[in-house]
């Protein structure tokens, strides 16, 4: 008896819209700790978006050089010489707050490992691949980062406009700068894209390495 | 006998050998230096078609053998063949095509995927195989009928007793159609009558599809189905029975 090992084709990808709905799968059972994990990144998110807009509204509004407006720049304690450039402590807490959500994101996606590794090991049982395992923690990341940035973004271009309106009254409608608010949304939006998967790097290479075996665990 | 005597002996044998163990060592290293021998030499043929379960205590190497010979785990020494496939060449992908492709799998605790509906559970390792979805979708209806689930494609496990669980669990198991099925303590979660209906599944299978039933067991009812049973103590093979030589009666079993 010869092995036969010629039989086994080459490596083919199971298509992205079986992995999409796998880990959607996987989200809609454990709903609510997806949630969990999305508002940490929305705050993040939202803070992050908040900061960028004011940046923006601040600078067009003193490119404006109205009188007027500079005593309302200046009554909110706007350094106008500077060109009210964000400074450095404020970019440290930005930094700070994007760490804590991808911490947060890490160990959530942890979590989910450990709580489905059952499920992995009966997904390698009936065929997966180490691949398709990775790929279902990727999507299942991007996904909630994808969502937490877009609703962070809304929520901090709400903020951001409230509080400018409260503050600079219809100057800063007058002076709305729509490129600038454009770059700060999208600049949101792919930050929160990045961490999302960054954070699923050490998830889904610790759930690709679970073995078959694990499917057969009896739950106690 | 070595591995290439017995290699020349089975050629010359006619019989149709499905899954072949030769002298499969397993040893884990512990962390003070102790080696446990959970197989120590095992040689083992299991014939197209049959239906042999394996049994022992725990801690015999049972379920090790179990997952040897169901390519979920390799051995230290020894060789295994699955289908003339000698699973310990193969790399991390090509182990997934033979799992995916020549096994199926039946859990103790059915381990059927949540939120995913019956027909779901059962495409998925069509997809994992390469079918298309609606190629899949077409199959997986008639596997569901097979099992008798045809009315419940679309409920999801936590609507279906146990029972339907685990039938779930045998139409996931034969979608690819397999050559082998491995079924670890099918009817251990489920009432006696359940427990029979699945044995019937399986028996059925065999006898339609050829399918090779291995079962890790201590259900007298599967027992009595049996082709062959084999006894695991120690890491060695105790004893092998034909089912025809052993009197099986409900709460024991005696050698005629």
């Amino acid at each position: 008896m010869m092995p036969k090992q010629d039989v086994i084709p080459e490596q083919t990808a199971v298509s992205w819209p079986i992995v999409m709905s796998v880990s959607m799968a996987g989200m809609r059972r454990r709903f609510s700790r997806a949630m969990i994990t999305m508002v940490g990144v929305v705050l993040a998110i939202a803070f992050l978006c908040y900061m960028l807009l004011n940046e923006t509204f601040v600078q067009s509004m003193i490119a404006e050089g109205s009188d007027d407006l500079n005593i309302l720049l200046q009554n909110a304690n706007v350094d106008i010489l500077s060109g009210g450039g964000t400074d450095q402590m404020t970019v440290l807490l930005i930094g700070l707050t994007l760490l804590t959500s991808l911490v947060g994101i890490i160990n959530a996606m942890l979590m989910a490992v450990t709580e489905r590794v059952r499920e992995i090991g009966t997904l390698k049982c009936l065929g997966a691949t180490d691949q398709f395992v990775v790929r279902t923690y990727f999507v299942e990341s991007a996904v909630q980062g994808v969502c937490g940035s877009a609703l962070g973004m809304v929520l901090g271009l709400v903020v951001s406009m409230v509080v400018n309106l409260k503050t600079y009254g219809w100057f800063a409608l007058k002076t709305f700068p729509a490129g600038g608010v454009v770059v700060a949304l999208l600049v949101s939006l792919g930050a929160g894209a990045v961490l999302s998967v960054v954070a699923a790097i050490i998830p889904a290479y610790m759930a690709a390495r679970k073995q078959p075996v694990e499917a057969l665990r009896v739950e106690e | 006998m070595s591995e290439t005597e017995y290699l020349k002996d089975a050629e010359e044998r006619e019989e149709d050998i499905v899954i072949r163990a030769i002298d499969v060592k397993r040893h884990y290293h512990g962390m003070d230096g102790n080696v446990t021998k959970a197989l120590d030499g095992i040689s083992l043929d299991v014939l197209r078609g049959e239906y042999l379960s394996i049994m022992g205590p725990s801690g015999s190497g049972k379920s090790t053998l179990f997952n040897m010979i169901g390519g979920i785990d390799s051995p230290t020494e020894g060789m295994v063949f699955i289908d003339e496939i000698d699973v310990a060449q193969l790399d991390s992908y090509e182990l997934a095509w033979l799992r995916c492709h020549k096994i199926g799998y039946i859990f103790q605790s059915y381990n059927i995927l949540p939120v995913l509906t019956a027909l779901e559970n059962v495409t998925l390792p069509m997809v994992f195989a390469g079918n298309s979805p609606s190629e899949a979708r077409e199959k997986g209806m008639a596997i569901l009928e097979t099992v008798g689930l045809g009315d419940r494609a679309l409920h999801r496990p936590f609507e279906m007793s146990g029972g339907q669980q685990q039938r779930v669990a045998v139409g996931r198991a034969i979608a690819n159609d397999p050559v082998i099925i491995l079924a670890d303590e099918p009817t251990a979660n489920l009432d006696v009558h359940t427990g029979e209906e699945i044995i019937e599944l399986l028996n059925k299978l065999r006898d339609e599809r050829g399918i090779t039933i291995i079962s890790a067991t201590h259900d007298m009812k599967m027992l009595d189905v049996s082709t062959r049973i084999l006894w695991i103590r120690d890491g060695k093979v105790q004893r092998l029975e034909e089912r025809k030589n052993l009197n099986i009666e409900i709460g024991r079993i005696e050698s005629e």
